[in-house]
């Protein structure tokens, strides 16, 4: 049994609380230069430039990358083998979000209730999943979710004669409607299958991946390259301006399901697309 | 590039159209869904608002704190359609811009038209970029609300991009005239 206290956790999440609203991931930030040299609209590569300059800009001034520092979402993957010693998982989580959106000068956007809507004033609670694994490891993500293309993400059971075009028309629909209000270019996290909440978590893991990376199932390998050329011929562009770069990636996971359910999940991910990932 | 300065006038903004690419400068003021909610109540209650909105423009963001040594943190603008519903109210005060980003629904857009004002977009996400364009900072009202407490902001060439204008016109809806 491997001990790990939990004041590291603590300390882990503080530190990666601001790094991860500060700095754009490496890949996303290629992939935003990129598309200023493909993008065909001249207005997205002025909104595109912009984006790559604000990245810099957050980069080497310590400051956030967007003023929605989010909704602090971590995943935890806890080998079966690691014993949490010192306190309580979620509140050791829950301290490092306080300390680091506080030291960080990060905002505080949680309501302590969705209709009495009372600010916490520490960004806390954090949105935890944690996930029993094998080994003794500790694995934390850290994703703060903004509330613009949170507002753009849906799930819904569809059945299965609906089937792949069924799928496909309500992932484009999705994109369509969110529009220029989820900040685009995008990156579009799909989960299929498992039961309505597994679907939703699935398409939020979703979003933690590389772009450039491919699904190791064929099926959903075909899935994320035809979404992604769908998603981009839709014309809601940068911005909602217009143009050939709606979403950066599209990324699918899926779980098996109901004969008689196809769950489907869409976690929309605006382009400042933060994560981070802890290895304790 | 056009450059215009707040407060607007009306000869200014009836001169702008759908897709204008403009640097703003003046004083904005900062206000999103809490502060709109508290200033609708108010005037519901004929009341007096804390401050006043004739040929104001409201910049719908809620910004990171200052850290030391900054006038403000990152401000990027939020999703506008969420005011959609307090906008007529806003516009009867007299408001005449707003800044924030995404598109409007069509009454709201007709509203606009209507009272001759007009709605910009920044780019949702370049907050630390936008940021660096505001030369002061100073909360007016609601300090309570933190982040969406009203600040009293003053920017030195915003870069913006016109919505919606006086003719209807809206650059997301590709109807530009």
């Amino acid at each position: 049994m491997r001990e790990v206290a939990v004041h590291n956790i603590t300390e882990s999440i503080a530190s990666g609380c601001i790094e991860v609203c500060t700095q754009l991931p490496r890949d996303v930030y290629e992939a935003l230069c990129s598309a200023c040299l493909t993008e065909s609209n001249p207005t997205a590569v002025s909104v595109l430039g912009q984006l790559v300059e604000n990245a810099d800009i957050a980069r080497d001034e310590n400051v956030p990358i967007c003023q929605d520092t989010g909704l602090m979402v971590v995943f935890i993957d806890i080998g079966q083998n690691v014993h949490i010693t010192g306190g309580y998982l979620a509140d050791a989580v829950n301290e490092g979000v306080r300390q680091g959106y506080a030291q960080g000068y990060l905002r505080k956007s949680i309501v302590s209730h969705p209709l009495a809507r009372v600010n916490t004033n520490d960004n806390t609670p954090a949105v935890i999943h944690t996930n029993i694994v094998p080994g003794d490891g500790l694995t934390i993500w850290l994703v703060p979710k903004g509330g613009g293309c949170e507002n753009m993400s849906v799930a819904k059971v569809l059945k299965p004669s609906d089937g792949v075009e069924g799928v496909v028309k309500y992932i484009v629909d999705t994109v369509i409607q969110g529009g220029s209000n989820p900040c685009p270019p995008i990156i579009v996290g799909v989960g299929l299958g498992g039961t309505l909440e597994q679907a939703a978590i699935l398409s939020k893991r979703a979003i933690l991946r590389s772009i450039g990376s491919i699904n190791p199932k064929e099926i959903d390998a075909d899935l994320e390259s035809r979404l992604m050329t769908e998603v981009n011929k839709t014309n809601v562009g940068p911005s909602g301006y217009g143009g050939d770069t709606t979403a950066l990636a599209v990324f699918v996971e899926s779980y098996p399901c109901h004969i008689a359910s196809l769950p489907v999940a869409v976690t929309i991910q605006c382009h400042a697309a933060r994560h981070k990932v802890i290895e304790l | 590039m056009i450059e215009i300065f707040t407060p607007l006038d009306d000869l200014t903004i009836a001169s702008l159209s759908a897709g204008d690419q403009v640097l703003l400068s003046g004083v904005v003021y900062t206000g999103r869904d809490a502060a709109h909610a508290r200033m609708a109540e108010t005037l519901r209650r004929n009341e007096k608002l804390p401050l006043e909105l004739a040929g104001q423009v409201i910049y719908y963001v809620g910004p990171t704190p200052a850290p030391p040594g900054r006038v403000i943190g990152s401000a990027g603008p939020t999703t506008s359609g969420r005011m959609d519903a307090f906008t007529e109210v806003m516009l009867n005060q007299g408001l005449k811009g707003m800044i924030g980003k995404g598109i409007r629904n069509e009454d709201t857009v007709d509203l606009i038209a209507q009272y001759g004002a007009v709605y910009f977009a920044a780019t949702g996400g370049a907050a630390a970029l936008l940021a660096k364009r505001v030369v002061s900072c100073e909360v007016v009202a609601y300090p309570d609300l933190g982040c969406e407490a009203i600040h009293k902001l003053v920017v030195d060439k915003l870069p913006l991009i016109v919505i919606n204008d006086t003719k209807g016109g809206d650059f997301y809806r590709k109807r530009v005239k």
